[in-house]
């Protein structure tokens, strides 16, 4: 009995190990290759290591590339609609689950039903409204729809936060003078502030990570972002220098290694809950 | 106190700009592409109402049921793929692992916040086999397995199979760390009761486990369904769609019609039909949570 208990651990053992290696090999390897010369692909196997540190790859990429521009974008649509999603889904859940108004829950509810709608059914509609308004090829036409199709998602994650807080703390700041925007500001916000990391954290990652919208409404390389960027790199260096693929993929992983190395807790329970509850 | 909170200038504020954005730009869309369905070609080229025409067209598309059946295999494959795996990481980080659970928990799931393109590319330099090796085909080289040296994504019958394993391998971290949250939601004590009622493994698990688990299992398994369904970034970015048609999904051929062959009314109709997918296969998947 015992002796088979420790053949299996083994075997448990020596598989998750494998596992382990197979999430994070690729991405190894990945970095290595952005450092090898054009030569070492033909002279040596893919898996060799690399013979130095070859950082003109990362040069070509980013002026040649056009990785400095696509990141820029990037940079600048992400954040803008970063923080019209966090105020509106901070107003908005506010005004649904704790200000007295009629049509508060129709309200919610309207919100609501925006997490099951795919992008698909909504991008040829608003591909047109946006020709006819003349947004197409416009920075604008993609922190429209970041925002928009941030709220759903948001907003309820936000009311959720929300429901638990208790009344009493507002009547005390009620009680002590707050009008409600001083509420707002000095006593909601402040309370919220998992809520609010939890939002920022999960809309980051989508928002950075958006390519039907980026490639339906922008085909002008200096509005493109990281995604539609390197969609079309390929054509640019050629099938051939992979130097320079690689060293862009990986600049374009780094933003998010280094957010996931400082908040990897919050990211993966924020995913989580964007998950199980929406 | 009520004053305050019925503030209606404060509501007001705080609720309509959003609700203009949300509509403009997401209800309004949803509804104006059931209209859309209803005409042929492009607004302001041939566009003439033409009943439900785009509907009928859409049975004796060749097409279109070959991106669909693409698309069922990959949610097939891929769906349980995210989710068994998922599951079976989470087993193993709760039962298993004792040291470096933290480390391997947050290696397994750094994939998932990669960009989808990056990732596109990342494989499709791992499958490549000209002008050099990639990486699979460089290691299969060299442990000797050269018969296996092959163009798995540049043919037909490996390229979806080489599409699902990237996808499950970005997401079963994502599923993992789901279901060890629920895992750790189990109290010790029910585990403990079963293991002297001489539950171990796979009985354990089928039998005090998986009923606990069920609901996550559910909210999972309509994720990830919903997920797939949509099938399109990963595709676009390593096969985009090829070679043939082997990988292109719904998603991809409605947007070839309404963007490359300018039917936008005919690419509506196929919009809705993910949509519709997307909500029946959802509500089927969600009636298992009801039982017991």
């Amino acid at each position: 009995m015992k002796k088979k208990f420790k053949v299996s651990s083994v075997l448990i053992k020596v598989f998750i190990l494998l596992l382990v290696i197979v999430e994070v090999y690729p991405l190894f390897w990945m970095l290595t290759a952005s450092f090898k010369q054009g030569f070492e692909w033909s002279s040596k196997p893919a898996y060799a290591l690399n013979e130095g540190f070859y950082v003109q790859n990362y040069i070509d990429a980013w002026t040649r590339g056009h990785m400095s521009t696509f990141f820029k974008n990037s940079l600048i649509n992400t954040l803008v609609s970063l923080v019209f999603i966090v105020i509106f889904a901070v107003t908005v859940g506010f005004a649904v689950t704790k200000m007295d108004w009629k049509w508060k829950d129709r309200v919610a509810k309207y919100f609501q039903l925006g997490i099951m709608v795919p992008v698909a059914i909504a991008l040829i509609p608003l591909f047109q409204i946006y020709n006819n308004v003349g947004l197409i090829n416009t920075r604008a036409s993609l922190i429209l729809a970041y925002i928009a199709f941030g709220l759903s998602l948001s907003i309820y994650l936000v009311t959720g936060y929300l429901r638990s807080l208790p009344d009493e703390i507002m009547e005390a700041s009620v009680i002590d003078g707050c009008g409600i925007y001083k509420m707002m500001w000095h006593v909601v916000v402040p309370l919220m502030k998992n809520a609010i990391v939890t939002v920022l954290v999960l809309q980051f990652f989508f928002k950075w990570n958006d390519l039907l919208f980026s490639m339906t409404f922008i085909n002008d390389t200096s509005l493109k972002t990281v995604q539609t960027g390197l969609l079309y790199f390929q054509n640019e260096f050629g099938a051939k220098n992979w130097g320079a693929i690689f060293a862009s993929v990986s600049m374009s992983v780094m933003p998010m290694l280094v957010i996931y190395m400082f908040l990897n807790k919050t990211v993966m329970e924020g995913m989580a809950a964007g998950a199980v509850k929406g | 106190m009520k004053n305050v909170l019925a503030n209606k200038k404060a509501i007001a504020l705080f609720v309509v700009p959003a609700l203009v954005l949300y509509t403009a730009i997401v209800a309004l869309p949803v509804v104006w592409s059931l209209y859309y369905s209803l005409y042929s070609g492009s607004p302001g080229l041939k566009w003439e109402f033409c009943g439900l025409d785009n509907y009928k067209m859409l049975f004796n598309d060749k097409n279109f049921k070959a991106a669909l059946i693409v698309n069922v295999k990959y949610i097939a494959v891929v769906m349980f793929g995210q989710v068994g795996l998922g599951l079976l990481l989470a087993l193993m980080f709760k039962f298993w692992l004792k040291k470096f659970k933290t480390i391997v928990r947050t290696l397994v799931f750094f994939p998932v916040v990669l960009p989808t393109v990056a990732v596109g590319q990342l494989f499709a330099k791992i499958y490549e086999i000209q002008p050099n090796y990639g990486l699979l085909n460089s290691l299969l080289d060299g442990i000797g397995l050269k018969s296996l040296v092959q163009p798995w994504i540049g043919q037909a019958s490996t390229a979806l199979g080489s599409l699902c394993v990237m996808d499950i391998w970005v997401a079963m971290g994502f599923y993992s760390v789901i279901f060890y949250g629920a895992l750790l939601d189990i109290s010790e004590d029910v585990v403990e009761a079963a293991r002297i009622d001489g539950a171990h493994g796979f009985s354990l698990f089928r039998y005090v486990l998986a009923p606990l688990l069920r609901p996550v299992i559910i909210t999972s398994l309509v994720f990830s369904f919903s997920g797939t369904v949509k099938m399109f970034e990963s595709a676009l970015a390593l096969t985009n769609g090829g070679p043939g048609n082997a990988t292109k999904s719904l998603s991809m051929y409605m947007y070839n019609v309404s963007f490359s062959y300018s039917k936008v009314g005919y690419g509506s109709v196929i919009a809705i039909v993910i949509f519709l997918i997307c909500v029946i296969g959802a509500t089927i998947i969600g009636k298992f949570d009801k039982k017991d």
